[in-house]
């Protein structure tokens, strides 16, 4: 019916036909209230859902700082084997907050592989989270591995995934001397490359499409 | 304005009519308390008009052929009031401190609370019956049909409380926070980083941040004490109303039986 919808395109209520309606009128009574009434429940809903939201994503976007942590001096780590040092990932809740360290000097006859790791890493640290899904891996001398006891995963000297389900070599922390001190900082994960990136959880590749399939998170620092 | 009847009951519990020649009579002192209980009832009934809905619900007819398989979804919800009967006392003595508290809180229920060792074990293994139960449930529904029309918004129903008590048993998991609890909430979560996309967002919103923190604990002890067991209360709510409103399918094998005049006669 081609009038009738001509009529209800009239912003005019008393055009639309509608009972009361004065001249000039746009809105009724009725809708004004219903919206306004509406409008501050939505206010009010607002006023505690959002912060409520807020606090339970917060913590996705909060970036830890950045800590530098004295693990020994620069005398007592050996440039072609693994010397284990427990350091503090999260602060203020104990046992739960630590991690062991692999620790070893630099040594340019095997580190030289690695594309740009050696800038910043004067001392080699290998983390011990498996990138498969996260059990502590264990340095192995006599084969000079580092095994998973969770589902097998096999490294070898440099961290490179030799056997066994990890997707990505074991991450790396950055590390620097200070005086006579070696200090570890904050954690950095690698490409089988052994390039660098931003930490990311375990399970995560990093080679090809994986870099961008798995983000860098806002939590996360990035290099 | 004359009263409508009442809902049926079932013929045990209606009350026999006086045999002739007997009348009222006083009563002992059992009939005198008898008829104290049901003035009581009668008069929250009155006011609620509440044995109108429990008829409603308990005294339904069932089809010819109903088994003991049926009773695998009630027997869901009573370890499911076990579990929140048995989570409110270990709630009393838990600390869910990540710094030694919450391990010490288990420790101190277990060897020094009276009978703290077994409610806790009723807890702990009353979570595998409940999803043991819950499996079984699932795949009686699923095997009777009794998820088609105009059952399907059941299952669905259904399907989510599944998805709740997994994450009931994955939160409740770390909160003893022992060597076992911790390392398999690490691997658990990690196993949620893995999904592309938003997997890493996923794992740092059950983490509370990129490394597993002080908040963490709390967060799962938050999620398994409130949230989830709030939304399990009101699901089941909805689940027993549909099944108590659509009624209970015959078993796959039970024939209907045909009208006399359409079976082939006999010669």
């Amino acid at each position: 019916m081609p009038g009738k919808r001509d009529k209800h395109k009239s912003k005019y209520t008393l055009d639309r036909g509608m009972p009361g309606a004065f001249e000039g009128e746009t809105i009724t009574r009725r809708r004004f209230m219903t919206g306004t009434v509406h409008t501050t429940g939505a206010v009010a809903a607002a006023a505690f859902t959002l912060p409520a939201l807020g606090f339970a994503l917060g913590p996705i976007f909060k970036s830890t700082p950045h800590r530098w942590e004295v693990v020994g001096n620069i005398y007592q780590f050996p440039d072609n084997n693994y010397v284990p040092v427990v350091i503090t990932l999260t602060p203020n809740i104990g046992e739960a907050g630590k991690s062991t360290v692999y620790m070893r000097k630099f040594n340019p006859e095997i580190d030289n592989d690695a594309a740009d790791v050696d800038s910043h890493t004067p001392y080699i640290a290998i983390s011990s989270r498996c990138a498969h899904v996260g059990c502590p891996v264990r340095w192995v001398d006599a084969s000079e591995r580092f095994i998973c006891p969770c589902h097998g995963g096999v490294y070898d000297l440099l961290g490179r995934r030799v056997g066994g389900p990890p997707v990505r070599p074991l991450d790396r922390f950055y590390t620097r001397v200070n005086g006579e001190n070696v200090e570890v900082g904050p954690r950095f994960s690698v490409n089988s490359q052994l390039r660098r990136f931003s930490p990311r959880d375990p399970g995560e590749p990093l080679d090809g499409i994986g870099q961008y399939l798995y983000p860098s998170r806002p939590g996360a620092q990035k290099l | 304005m004359p009263k409508l009847p009442a809902p049926p009951l079932p013929a045990p519990l209606r009350t026999p009519p006086p045999r002739p020649g007997e009348g009222t009579g006083n009563g002992g002192p059992v009939e005198g308390a008898k008829q104290a209980g049901v003035a009581v009832v009668d008069w929250v009934d009155e006011r609620t008009s509440l044995s109108g809905a429990a008829r409603w619900l308990m005294f339904r007819k069932v089809p010819k052929g109903t088994n003991w398989f049926y009773t695998l979804g009630s027997a869901t919800m009573f370890a499911f009031l076990s579990q929140a009967v048995t989570g409110v006392f270990l709630a009393m003595y838990y600390r869910p401190d990540p710094a030694g508290g919450a391990y010490e809180s288990i420790r101190y229920v277990t060897n020094d609370v009276f009978l703290g060792q077994f409610v806790r074990g009723m807890h702990k293994w009353g979570s595998s019956v409940m999803v043991v139960l819950v499996f079984l449930h699932m795949a009686r529904t699923f095997f009777f049909g009794a998820y088609k029309y105009p059952r399907e918004l059941n299952w669905v129903i259904g399907v989510v409380l599944l998805i709740l008590t997994m994450v009931m048993s994955f939160t409740g998991y770390l909160l003893p926070f022992d060597q076992r609890a911790y390392w398999a909430t690490i691997v658990g979560v990690n196993i949620n980083g893995t999904g592309p996309l938003i997997g890493p967002y996923l794992s740092d919103f059950l983490r509370g941040g990129s490394e597993f923190g002080a908040t963490t604990l709390s967060r799962f002890y938050a999620i398994h004490m409130l949230l989830v067991p709030g939304l399990l209360a009101a699901l089941i709510g909805a689940h027993l109303y549909l099944v108590a409103k659509l009624g209970t399918t015959a078993p796959p094998w039970a024939k209907a039986e045909k009208r006399k005049e359409l079976r082939e006669t006999e010669v």
